[in-house]
């Protein structure tokens, strides 16, 4: 056994691609077993009665033992986790507790709300600040690079809750009248069907995750630029242009794809709050609901699904790293 | 005929202060001439280096003087006009090679990036990069061009370098340090590789290092450096001979020979900063001939036939002769009997990967064993081992005949007491948060000497021992030299009188003025003591001066070991004979009796 | 797993070591020092304001914060100086009275996170081997739950319980000062002089105060910063969605989200608490910023805070 483990090991070490993939892939699963642990053991052993806070004070005996067993709490533990995570695996998410409709079709509305509102974020988010980052890399020190800088620091510092509701503010009711400070979708209806509901929750996506790959991007060009290689360069007469971009860039990039991916991170977890105050049909928002009805299923759902989100872009993340890092790509 | 590289009164000061990195340095080079620039830390090589390609550091600025290669010059331009004016003129190599390639392209684009402001065709291109590529070793198939920096070792990437530097053709190569780090039969190849492509070329080469010896095998010309001066400048073969500074013939007394056992002869006080008061000889305050006037006048450069030299006293003084370099002390009387320290098969590991492949020696007692090796051999794995640093070992280790525990947290505190350590790094050895004193104070509580009165005392004598003020107990670590701060951790494995000290690369990273203060400082302290030494190295030439026996280690095993003697004059392995042979000498090798098998 | 994007650095400050002065300043010295930068005094003016708001406010109350003095959203007037939120309620008593619980909150949760991040980070790294995996796999897991999540999680199966917030967002900042402390920690151990410090026999504990904790110190207490500026973001935007203390007790985080229907007509009722708690953040942030430069130094090829010693200037591995 540990022979042939041993021989696995040498083969995927000729190919280093496969190697992380592989590694990657293994400890993102042993991740999400841990995860789904941890969020089953919430709701089982954390004090309080699920069923009790759920069906409230007066509800009978016989009612709580029902919940309970469609909670998967009544049989022992560990019985119980087994049919729980037999059946998320298998698709069946379980049964909204609040409207009685399988969670999967609550949901998914939601996601795909979700998944569009992340995506137009996240592509805008990384546009402008790898944009910034770059001049203010190359402008260093100068006044485009003090204030971005600056900005960027700001924004990391202040709650997103609050910067959605100055968005509001500004764009929607006190300064201008632009655009709606509340969507008008209902929930179940799909984002597209009023596009301008996605402008400002975008808008303050963009504004909460951006600083981050912008400071990245800004610290690894700076210190690319100011590395002997560049150095060399410039002794080689190479013209300044040809610099930035084909020798520091692309030794500054392989940090940022990994920024990249916290970015998404970022935005699974920003869309809870931000939803929220926009009142957006997102999965984030569902999710605020589900809690405040104590509906568990929902909320064990979306857990769930947030940290696979999770994992998969971490090792998304990691593989472009590696394709854009020749060092570990090719064997030494 | 005009000189190809002219320097000419050249000064550079720290930006806003009257600090002077550079004072008043003039040189000049012939077309296809070496000229190496030896000087230890602080010398201002570095920034002569950059400096004849009319480029400093940041933070750095250039005052006065003037700098000219090929009739054209580099001074007081904008950079885009310097840039144009130097490219294809002047050629620099770094010192470290990795971080001046850039990892994420491959070879080839690199070296064709070299020559493609020269206006040559693409074939022509590619002819030339073979060309120069075989002559300095290196492979040129499409394969190997292919590569990333990172699949090459050391040497080829350092090589490399070199052959992108001679390209372009240029008149002058700056070259800084280009061997630190190699070994030593690469350094051979390297710097034959230098030799071969400079004098094919008739490029002017301006070789820049610490070590005097490696200048000495390669440069037509050395200038000698020291607080940011050129204090002599001459012939090799006639500098070496009979050098004219006081400061050269102390320095040249300071290296080691594998040939002849001497004592080195230690400079006092410490090496010049740029910060330190600016009257007189730079020398002056450690000169063993200086005179009154030598601190207040400033010397200026005068010719003595071909040599060049800022010495107040250079016609008073009288041509420097060996007879006064004075034999080895004959070592601490050897006591016969059981060895103090004996290692009996040992085998260690990191991870999964064997470094040591069953490891026998042992150390007489009182006596000097040195133990030689290249990096990676794993001679500080064996010593870490023996002092119970490292963890994943097995074998025996034997104090006295008794067997030590293998990690240090096991062992007694006799057993601790009774083998000391000094480490490579003296920057990292002491606790940067507290005084000397109280780091001195701290060992000698943990070794029981209990009585304030009687610690104060012990470590008042110790740091006299060491050679050391008194004061200096009071300072914080990152105030003291690196020779100073070496002498601390000797101190401090001393204060506990131990039988055996166990010396890592103690040198290494120091001066080779300040090695010779520590290398005299170790032979002393072990004949006043009759302390047994395990003295680890990759320097071989040091090794006569020091040690009674000589271990030389080669890929986790020993290759042989006998009395210093016997191995340096007829060694029976052939690593020991190529070691001893790429050895650089003061003295080319075809002067020296051949060495045989 | 050390490339993962789990390992990617809080992007917040980039630090670095100095091998010269900031080493031997003690720890409130550097506070002190922080605290004369312009950075670090527009972030304590900026944070005081709140912290005295939260702490010194309840005394001054105009009114009782539950009762109802004004016509809802009314604009400011006599009995209501900032006007009334939705219900009528004195939005000044309230904005007085609603930070208190947030602050507390804050604090208890950020001295949990940075005491078991502390001895999970140090241990891992000075332990080594399973410990260290163990405790690495454990920072995973609790990564995997952006942000709020793990409080959302907690809180659908018990209720908002102020306990309950504090732990759960205090665990999901452990992580980060378990990386942090690791980090920090493994960069001294290997260092020469701890070394000495085994060869002489000393325990695992004594070296770990004496050697490794001066050194630690300032990473720890930038990280401790940094908690605290998230824990409140966290607890805020829980009281914002509704999950803090039950109505009618004020919470500045709520107070936004329930009387943002009414922002036209009364903004205060908004604004007042959003520039608090964006005051406190920010404040609190920039002094962070100013500690975390003056006492590690600056590394003098970039000239701003990174995390590569440095070696006579030059960077070491």
């Amino acid at each position: 056994m540990r022979q042939w483990v041993g021989d696995v090991e040498e083969a995927l070490r000729r190919r280093p691609f496969l190697h992380l993939g592989v590694h990657r892939l293994i400890g993102g699963v042993l991740t999400l077993f841990f995860v789904s642990i941890l969020v089953f053991g919430a709701t089982a052993l954390l004090p309080g009665n699920a069923a009790r806070s759920i069906l409230g004070p007066h509800a009978s005996h016989l009612q709580i033992v029902a919940l309970d067993r469609q909670l998967h709490l009544s049989g022992t533990l560990f019985s119980e986790y087994g049919s729980w995570l037999a059946g998320m695996l298998s698709g069946h998410l379980g049964t909204s507790l609040a409207t009685g409709l399988p969670v999967g079709s609550v949901i998914r509305p939601e996601l795909l709300n979700s998944a569009t509102l992340v995506v137009i974020s996240a592509v805008v988010s990384l546009t402008l600040s790898i944009g910034f980052g770059l001049l203010a890399a190359v402008k260093r020190d100068k006044t485009v690079d003090h204030a971005s800088s600056l900005v960027a620091l700001l924004l990391t510092a202040v709650p997103d809750f609050v910067l959605a509701t100055v968005v509001i503010i500004i764009f929607a009711t006190l300064v201008f009248h632009l655009l709606p400070g509340v969507s008008t979708l209902t929930p179940g209806e799909y984002a597209w069907n009023d596009p301008r509901a996605l402008v400002l929750p975008s808008l303050s996506l963009v504004l909460v995750t951006a600083p981050y790959p912008f400071r990245m991007t800004r610290a690894t060009l700076i210190e690319a630029l100011e590395s002997d290689y560049v150095e060399m360069a410039r002794l080689k007469n190479v013209p300044e242009w040809r610099v930035v971009l084909q020798h520091a860039l692309p030794n500054a990039l392989a940090p940022v794809a990994q920024v990249g991916g916290l970015v998404i991170i970022y935005l699974a977890g920003g869309i809870v709050v931000i939803e929220s105050v926009f009142t957006f049909p997102g999965i984030g928002q569902g999710l605020v609901n589900a809690v405040q009805r104590h509906d568990e299923p929902i909320v064990q759902a979306t857990v769930l699904l947030l940290a696979a989100v999770y994992v998969i872009v971490n090792i998304g993340a990691d593989v472009i790293a590696l394709a854009l890092s020749p060092e570990r790509r090719v064997a030494g | 005929m005009t000189p190809t590289v002219e320097i000419d009164g050249l000064r550079v000061i720290v930006a806003g202060t009257a600090n002077r990195v550079l004072d008043d340095v003039s040189l000049s080079l012939a077309e296809g001439e070496i000229l190496g620039i030896v000087g230890e830390s602080g010398s201002g090589k570095t920034t002569l280096s950059l400096s004849s390609l009319g480029h400093v550091r940041p933070g750095l600025q250039i005052v006065a003087g003037r700098v000219s290669v090929g009739g054209r010059s580099l001074l007081g331009r904008p950079a885009r006009e310097l840039r144009r004016e130097r490219s294809g003129l002047v050629a620099y190599v770094p010192q470290d090679p990795s971080s001046a390639l850039n990892p994420s392209r491959r070879l080839g684009s690199q070296l064709r990036e070299a020559l493609s402001y020269g206006g040559r065709s693409d074939e022509a291109v590619e002819t030339r990069i073979g060309q120069v590529l075989a002559q300095a070793s290196l492979d040129s198939s499409t394969e190997f061009l292919k590569r990333y920096p990172h699949q090459l070792s050391g040497g080829q990437r350092q090589r490399l370098m070199i052959a992108m530097a001679f390209l372009v053709q240029p008149a002058l190569i700056v070259m800084d340090e280009p061997t630190t780090g190699l070994d030593v039969s690469t350094q051979r190849h390297v710097l034959e590789s230098v030799r071969t492509l400079a004098k094919s070329y008739h490029t002017s080469v301006i070789y820049v290092s610490h070590d005097i010896s490696t200048v000495g095998v390669l440069a037509d010309r050395v200038a000698v450096m020291y607080g940011g001066q050129v204090l002599e400048v001459g012939i090799t073969a006639e500098l070496f001979g009979s050098p004219l500074h006081p400061y050269t013939r102390a320095l040249l007394r300071a290296v080691p020979s594998p040939e002849t056992a001497s004592t080195f002869l230690d400079i006092p006080g410490t090496i010049r900063r740029p910060t330190d008061a600016r009257t007189g000889c730079v020398f002056a305050p450690r000169c063993a001939f200086a005179e009154s006037r030598c601190a207040t006048m400033t010397p200026e450069p005068v010719l003595r036939g071909n040599r060049q030299v800022r010495c107040l006293l250079v016609d008073e003084l009288t041509p420097a002769d060996d007879s006064d370099r004075g034999a080895v002390p004959s070592p601490a009387v050897r006591s016969e009997g059981t060895p103090v320290l004996t290692i009996c098969d040992l085998r260690a590991a990191y991870g999964n990967k064997e470094v040591l492949h069953g490891v026998d020696l042992f150390l007489e007692p009182g006596s000097c064993l040195a133990l030689v090796g290249e990096s990676g051999s794993g001679k500080s794995t064996l010593a870490r081992c023996i002092v119970g640093l490292h963890k994943n070992w097995s074998g025996g280790v034997r104090l006295s005949g008794k067997a030590l525990a293998q990690q240090a947290r096991h062992r007694s505190l006799a057993e601790l007491q009774a083998v000391h350590y000094v480490f490579q790094n003296p920057y990292m050895s002491l606790h940067p948060r507290k005084t000397v004193g109280d780091t001195l104070d701290l060992t000698l509580r943990r070794f029981g000497v209990s009585g304030r009165a009687d610690r104060s005392r012990r470590i008042e004598s110790i740091l006299e021992e060491v050679a050391l003020p008194r004061g200096l107990s009071r300072s914080f670590p990152d105030r003291l030299s690196g020779g100073e701060k070496q002498r601390v951790a000797i101190a401090r494995a001393l204060l506990a009188e131990p039988d055996v000290l166990v010396c890592d690369e103690v040198t290494s990273s120091l001066d080779v003025s300040v090695q010779a203060t520590i290398v005299n400082l170790l032979i002393r302290l072990q004949r006043e003591r009759a302390l047994s030494l395990l003295f680890i190295t990759h320097n071989l030439a040091l090794v006569r001066s020091i040690s009674q026996e000589v271990a030389i280690l080669s890929d986790g095993r020993i290759v042989e070991w006998g009395a210093t003697d016997e191995v340096l004059s007829r060694p029976k392995s052939e690593y020991a004979a190529a070691l001893l042979r790429d050895i650089p000498r003061l003295v080319p090798t075809d002067q020296i009796a051949e060495v045989s098998i | 797993m050390s490339t993962s994007v789990a390992a990617m650095p809080t992007p917040s400050v980039e630090l670095v070591e100095d091998t010269d002065a900031p080493w031997r300043r003690s720890w409130w010295a550097n506070l002190l020092a922080a605290a004369k930068v312009p950075r670090g005094a527009a972030g304590i003016v900026l944070a005081a304001i709140p912290f005295a708001t939260a702490f010194i406010g309840p005394l001054f109350l105009p009114h009782s914060p539950t009762a109802f003095v004004t016509i809802p959203f009314s604009h400011p007037n006599g009995s209501a100086l900032l006007g009334g939120d939705q219900l009528g309620r004195d939005v000044l008593s309230r904005l007085l009275d609603g930070g208190r619980a947030l602050l507390i909150m804050t604090i208890l949760s950020t001295c949990l996170a940075v005491g078991a991040g502390t001895i999970a980070g140090m241990s891992a790294a000075y332990l080594g081997t399973w410990w260290d995996d163990a405790i690495m796999r454990s920072v995973d897991v609790l990564l995997s739950f952006p942000q709020l999540i793990l409080a959302l999680l907690f809180i659908s199966v018990v209720g908002p319980k102020a306990w309950l917030i504090v732990v759960a967002v205090g665990l999901s900042q452990t992580p980060g000062v378990t990386r942090v402390m690791r980090g920090a920690t493994l960069r001294i151990a290997d260092r020469e002089f701890v070394k000495a410090a085994e060869l002489q026999g000393t325990s695992h504990w004594k070296i770990l105060w004496h050697e490794i904790r001066p050194s630690v110190t300032s990473p720890l207490m930038v990280e401790a910063g940094l908690r605290f500026t998230f824990s409140m973001m966290a607890i805020a935007a829980l009281g914002y969605l509704g999950l803090g203390q039950p109505p009618p007790t004020p919470n500045w985080g709520y107070m936004i989200s329930e009387n943002s229907i009414g922002i036209q007509q009364n903004p205060w009722a908004v604004v007042a608490p959003l520039v608090l708690i964006a005051a406190l953040t920010v404040g609190i942030n920039l002094y962070t910023d100013a500690f975390a430069r003056v006492s590690m130094g600056i590394n003098r090829r970039l000239r701003e805070p990174s995390l590569i010693p440095l070696l006579d200037g030059r960077p070491v591995k």
